[in-house]
């Protein structure tokens, strides 16, 4: 099924079933959420891109963007983009770009095939109903 | 973003109707809007803004005449991280302020640095909630802010601060790491606000 399948592969952590706790009367609030989500983190992802490709790298610029990515990904409870965020953050203060830049690419994958994920994850919920949810309580 | 709310200079609602106004401030989108659902389901009115220069503007405090702007707010929330101006620095205007120090601030913060928890504790934070914030630490600070505004004394406000200062704060060595401060909050008291969610014991 997939609504397991997103969180016990643990692209999603308990913070999703939290938003989720939260929808009550409003339906959409989680794929409201998801929307921001992804258009405040493909912003920054766009901004870290741009920033690595400059030499000398800028790390406490990069290290601001990460920051902000590490937070939208921690109030929407995507645990495995959060990883790869705090791996780039100590690659950034540890001052190494190339783990960085590393990083970064995984950080990109993990993001998309989360979006892939929600996509059909909100599809299916909208025929469903508001009966299942993602992650079940443990 | 800043609203008209000077019509609103009539009532001064101190949470007669036990509804609490917050003001929140937090630079991210995605957490406002957690923030403001986590807060409207908690039965508060909330007004969001997205820097701490905004929330001054909207408290009245940006150097320009004050007016009733503001006069309603029973709860700052604010990001402890944000450009411009921290929440820390918001905090620390708010204190200064003598018309508007008495309204609690809690600041919230993605980081667990214990440091800093006690830095704004000790400029005079009601609380530090580690993000991402739960259901239940609003409605803990509401509960809160609501016995706080009922009773309407200074000493039972600051008890709350004092007993965390007191129980977390000085009982270990501080290190910028996140270890988590072990917590003993007297079992006679319900575990006050922030310190002790550092245990992530849920």
């Amino acid at each position: 099924m997939l609504h397991e399948n997103i969180c016990e592969k643990g692209f999603l952590d308990e913070q999703f079933v939290q938003l989720e706790e939260l929808q009550d009367d409003d339906p959409n609030f989680v794929e409201e959420i998801a929307t921001l989500f992804y258009r405040d983190s493909s912003r920054l992802i766009s901004n870290i891109e741009q920033a690595l490709e400059k030499s000398p790298l800028d790390f406490s610029k990069l290290d601001n963007y990460m920051h902000q990515l590490k937070g939208s990904t921690t109030s929407i409870g995507a645990r495995r983009v959060k990883n790869e965020c705090t791996q780039f953050t100590d690659y950034c203060n540890a001052g190494n770009g190339e783990g960085c830049k590393r990083t970064f690419q995984q950080l990109k994958k993990e993001h998309s095939t989360l979006k892939k994920k929600l996509e059909a994850y909100f599809q299916l919920a909208r025929q469903i109903g508001p009966v299942e949810t993602a992650c079940r309580p443990k | 973003m800043v609203m008209a709310v000077e019509d609103r200079a009539a009532d001064r609602p101190r949470s007669s109707s036990g509804e609490l106004h917050v003001l929140a401030v937090d630079d991210s989108l995605v957490d406002r809007k957690v923030i403001e659902r986590l807060l409207k389901i908690s039965s508060c009115r909330v007004t969001a803004v997205e820097s701490a220069g905004r929330a001054l503007q909207y408290l009245g405090l940006d150097g320009e005449k004050r007016s009733a702007v503001g006069f309603d707010v029973n709860l700052i929330l604010t990001d402890y991280s944000m450009p411009g101006m921290t929440g820390y620095e918001l905090l620390k205007k708010i204190k200064e302020s003598s018309t508007l120090r008495e309204i609690p601030v809690v600041i919230m913060s993605s980081e667990n640095i214990i440091t800093r928890i006690d830095r704004c504790l000790e400029e005079g934070a009601e609380d530090f909630l580690l993000k991402p914030v739960k259901l239940s630490d609003v409605k803990r600070l509401k509960d809160f802010i609501l016995k706080g505004q009922g009773e309407k004394d200074d000493g039972d406000k600051g008890s709350c601060k004092r007993m965390i200062q007191h129980d977390c704060v000085k009982s270990s060595p501080c290190d910028q790491s996140s270890t988590p401060l072990p917590c003993q909050s007297p079992p006679s008291v319900q575990p006050p606000l922030k310190r002790c969610r550092m245990l992530n014991v849920d």
